[in-house]
């Protein structure tokens, strides 16, 4: 385990990560910045921005300089869909739970969050399972390994929800008894169709909840007497969405699942944001295109389950190539670890440039998540969230080797090697210390009577 | 000395022989308590001082008091008096556990020690929960028993009363359990003869459990995980508002308006001037702060194992703590090869340090049993944090003062001061001292004398400590 160590570090310097940090010079590295080709030269990491790439920058007074010669410089890598950090996923007791949020059950010591820093991934959409129909409420968050769960949010970023669709949702409402059922207590809905409905009936609901604010406030200005309706979180997430406030990322597989939920979508007057996994996405990329959506997909994992057979390594390519904007996500920690590998993969299975296959986990993520203003690619004025490889990010044997987030380093692969005899020792001294003493058992995490 | 039992101990003959292990009461009187140190906590010490007791109430404190004509003086001299303690989170006294359920808990006790516990602290759900369909949403107010009084369940003669009392504890802050809002507490004092006659106040604080979960794939009813949970929570408060304003439009246009339905889950949230929220791990901490700063709550964090950590992020939020004495363990009978993780070894290392953290950050708290039941494992656990950096003056604070001043009863009790609630604890020593032994317990000006200890190997829920203090 890494975590004490940098617990005490981290927590004292991310407090004051900013206004502490030195600039950061990497010098003679091949810069991949994404959207402006690559740049043999130097990349200059100041108050937490790319302050500078070029040929020659000169190093500030007091800066860092780092040789990064047969080095590798990246943007960030950006997971459109993990779990990581959170203390619940699913609220799968009902078919619609657009009241619950993953922002509320954020964990920033999960171990999976350092992992992650350590494959290179700066930020991370954090979603609500697939459970339901309509799940919960998600939320975008950087690796700021050692701050708070507050202090982990993409300030700023979009809010979205959860959608599923297919077996995941229906399967609680089987007969058969499935995967999450419980026979005795069924959950509508129990087939596509049902699904289908769910979400109407949500929106309908919605759609009413709104107009009864709208009612009220039209008798507040006609000075008749009123009692506002209450707040309903469940249907006001709904609404941010109709009102194009709130992403809707769709979990999904089958192409006829997609269409419907187009369909859908058009018939509410919403927009989906992204279909994620997505595996039957080839067939239908140029209606995915045309409703604007984006697609977030796997570069080769499928077959799990019935709906994700009918899936090919060429899903990402061919939708790029259709003109979707595309990514490749995680949904899992460890998966999480090597998505630059993943990106690799479209290079082998459908010939993207090399460019477009790191596209896939930066830039084209960050576009999915409106966040492409502030990281993505490295351009001058964009966060300084940066990656340092050993070798080229597409290569099997390259590893990152350094990661900042807003210019702060939060990973460095030589200072974990090094620190580990002194944390094991800690460990050891600690186990010792706490030998099984025998007798009654700890409850643990919650402290006082409960459930 | 002249002693009758309390109706307290007016048990039924079949319970017999466990009345030998009771306090003996004396009636209410007057009563002058006479060349003892006094610590009065809130001030400083008399080393030789004196305390009247009269009709149930402190009538005088001091270094130069002459015991009244009419009272009964009883000679302190190398004895000291403290307030009696408080427990800041309790379940004693409380009937809320089917009968049944605590006597599987106590069966499953080894010894004496498992005699005395009355209410598990993990409570069963009632069956009334567990056969009703699963709950579809926040309107249907699952796991909701917000209007549930303590005070109006207290089951007088509930063994642990007597156990505590043993052991100094003359109050209990108790609390319905079960639910997500499990109800409202109450300050009760430890002796009485009708549940009535032992609340101090009967609705000090709504107490809510988060129950943990990732969640799954439904059936059991909403909400079945922590966001959930969470989500639930905020919704009630928000409900709650909205319930008050619909009310107070209502009541001037209630013609013409549609009236809004009562609702008893609000009424009970509503009718709490605090809640607790519980709060053990940094991260649940933090959270919990959070929360209390988004809902606007007048809250009170209780667990803090790992407030060592949070201890300044909690003084900034100004929120007080109720710290459990019940420290986290291994899991009994667990895997020997599990490797644990460092930061749960850190924890459970860590987690006596809370209370000095807290102290030393200007933190207001209070010590509460967490489901103990034996004053003397709660010493010890109280004794664990003084090693760990408490002062003493800090530790008996947390268990009387501190919990009267944060839930609003400090005029009444948590020190010895003229006019409060005459609730005293007499011992032959520091109150922490490994062979302390209490003399005397008084509970609204009753006269309580543990009876001397039992031979070793006797039965359980002995009077006075052994050696846990």
């Amino acid at each position: 385990m890494k975590r004490s160590v940098f617990i005490a570090l981290l927590l004292a310097s991310a407090l004051s990560a900013f206004a502490a940090d030195v600039p950061v010079l990497i010098q003679n590295a091949t810069i991949l910045t994404i959207t402006n080709g690559t740049v043999k030269g130097s990349i200059l990491l100041r108050n937490g921005k790319i302050a500078a790439i070029g040929d020659k920058v000169l190093a500030p007074p007091g800066a860092k300089v780092i040789d990064g010669a047969g080095k590798f410089v990246m943007p960030g890598i950006i997971d459109c869909h993990s779990h990581i950090m959170a203390e619940a996923i699913n609220e799968g007791s009902v078919s619609v739970s657009s009241m619950v949020g993953i922002e509320d059950v954020l964990n920033p010591e999960d171990i999976a969050i350092y992992r992650a820093l350590a494959g290179g991934v700066t930020t991370a959409n954090i979603l609500h399972g697939s459970a339901n129909s309509i799940g919960g409420k998600t939320v975008v968050t950087k690796m700021r390994w050692g701050a708070t769960a507050e202090a982990m949010k993409f300030e700023g970023a979009m809010p979205g929800i959860k959608f599923a669709l297919g077996e995941n949702p229906k399967r609680a409402g089987s007969s058969q008894g499935g995967f999450g059922a419980v026979p005795t207590n069924l959950r509508y809905p129990a087939t596509r169709m049902g699904v289908e409905d769910v979400i109407r009936e949500a929106f309908n609901d919605a759609k009413a909840y709104k107009a009864s604010l709208a009612a009220y406030q039209a008798k507040l200005a006609k000075g008749e007497p009123a009692i506002p309706p209450a707040r309903d979180l469940k249907l006001e997430a709904l609404v941010e969405v109709l009102d194009g406030k709130r992403f809707v990322h769709a979990h999904c597989y089958r192409q006829d699942e997609i269409l419907m939920l187009i369909h859908v979508a058009d018939d509410y007057g919403f927009k989906i944001r992204t279909f994620q996994h997505v595996l039957e996405g080839y067939k239908v990329a140029k209606e995915i295109q045309a409703h604007g959506a984006g697609a977030s997909t796997f570069s080769d994992w499928w077959a799990y389950k019935m709906e994700a057979q009918d899936a090919i390594p060429y899903n990402a390519a061919i939708l790029v190539k259709k003109g979707v904007l595309t990514s490749l996500n995680s949904d899992d920690a460890e998966l999480m670890r090597h998505l630059d590998k993943e990106a690799a993969k479209t290079v082998k299975y459908g010939g993207l440039t090399e460019t477009e296959a790191l596209s896939l986990v930066t830039i084209n993520p960050a576009k999915q998540l409106a966040i492409d203003k502030r990281v993505g690619s490295l351009e001058v004025g964009k966060d300084a969230d940066v990656l340092l490889y050993d070798g080229h990010p597409l290569s099997n044997f390259s590893k990152v080797e350094k990661v900042w987030i807003d210019g702060h380093q939060y990973f460095d692969r030589d200072e974990d090697e090094a620190g580990r005899p002194k944390k094991a020792i800690e460990k050891k001294a600690l186990t010792e210390k706490a030998a099984p003493a025998g007798g009654r058992g700890g409850q643990g995490s919650t402290g006082g009577p409960n459930q | 000395m002249k002693q009758k039992f309390a109706g307290i101990l007016l048990i039924p003959l079949a319970l017999a022989p466990l009345a030998t292990t009771s306090l003996q009461a004396q009636d209410r009187g007057t009563y002058a308590l006479k060349d003892a140190r006094v610590v009065r906590v809130s001030g400083p010490v008399i080393e030789h001082g004196t305390v009247v007791v009269r009709d149930g109430l402190i009538e005088a404190v001091g270094a130069n008091i002459t015991p009244p004509a009419d009272a009964w003086v009883i000679d302190c001299k190398g004895l000291t008096v403290y307030p009696g303690l408080i427990d800041s989170l309790s379940t004693w006294g409380n009937t809320n556990t089917p009968p049944a359920a605590a006597a599987a808990a106590a069966g499953g006790r080894g010894g004496g020690r498992g005699a005395v516990v009355a209410t598990p602290v993990v409570a069963t759900p009632t069956p009334a929960v567990s056969t009703a369909p699963p709950s579809r949403g926040p309107e249907d107010r699952p796991s909701t028993a917000s209007w549930l009084k303590a005070a109006d369940q207290i089951f007088p003669t509930d063994r642990a009363i007597e156990t505590a009392r043993n052991g100094g504890f003359t109050s209990a802050v108790t609390f319905p359990t079960g639910n997500i809002f499990a109800g409202q507490g109450s300050v009760i004092d430890l002796a009485g003869d009708r549940a009535g006659d032992m609340v101090l106040a009967d609705a000090i604080g709504q107490y809510i459990t988060i129950p943990s979960g990732r969640g799954g794939g439904g059936g059991r009813g909403y909400p079945g995980s922590l966001m959930g949970v969470i989500a639930y929570i905020r919704q009630i408060y928000m409900d709650a508002e909205h319930y008050k304003l619909a009310k107070s439009i209502y009541e001037k246009h209630p013609d013409g308006l549609q009236r809004p339905a009562y609702d008893r889950a609000l009424e009970g949230v509503i009718a709490s001037p605090r809640v607790l929220l519980p709060a053990t791990r940094d991260v649940e901490i933090l959270r919990m702060i959070a929360f209390a700063k988004e809902m606007k709550l007048n809250a009170i964090l209780y667990g803090g194992h790992e407030a060592w950590r949070s201890a300044d992020a909690i003084k900034k939020a100004g929120l007080p703590v109720l710290l459990s004495l019940k420290y986290p363990e291994r899991v009994a009978d667990s895997d020997p090869a599990l490797e644990e993780p460092l930061r749960v070894l850190e924890l459970r290392d860590k987690a006596p340090t809370a209370a000095a953290a807290l102290e030393k950050a200007g933190v207001k708290f209070a010590f509460y049993s967490d489901g103990q039941s034996t004053p003397r494992d709660l010493m010890a656990a109280v004794k664990k944090a003084v090693d760990a950096g408490l002062t003493p003056d800090g530790a008996i604070k947390a268990l009387t003062l501190n919990a009267a001043e944060i839930y609003g009863v400090s005029n009444r009790v948590g020190s010895i001061d003229k006019g409060k609630i005459a609730n005293l604890v007499v011992s032959d020593g520091d109150i922490f001292g490994v062979r302390t032994r209490v003399k005397y317990v008084f509970v609204d000006g009753g006269k309580y004398e543990p009876l001397p200890e039992e031979p070793a190997g006797g039965r359980g829920g002995r009077a006075g400590r052994s050696g846990g203090f």
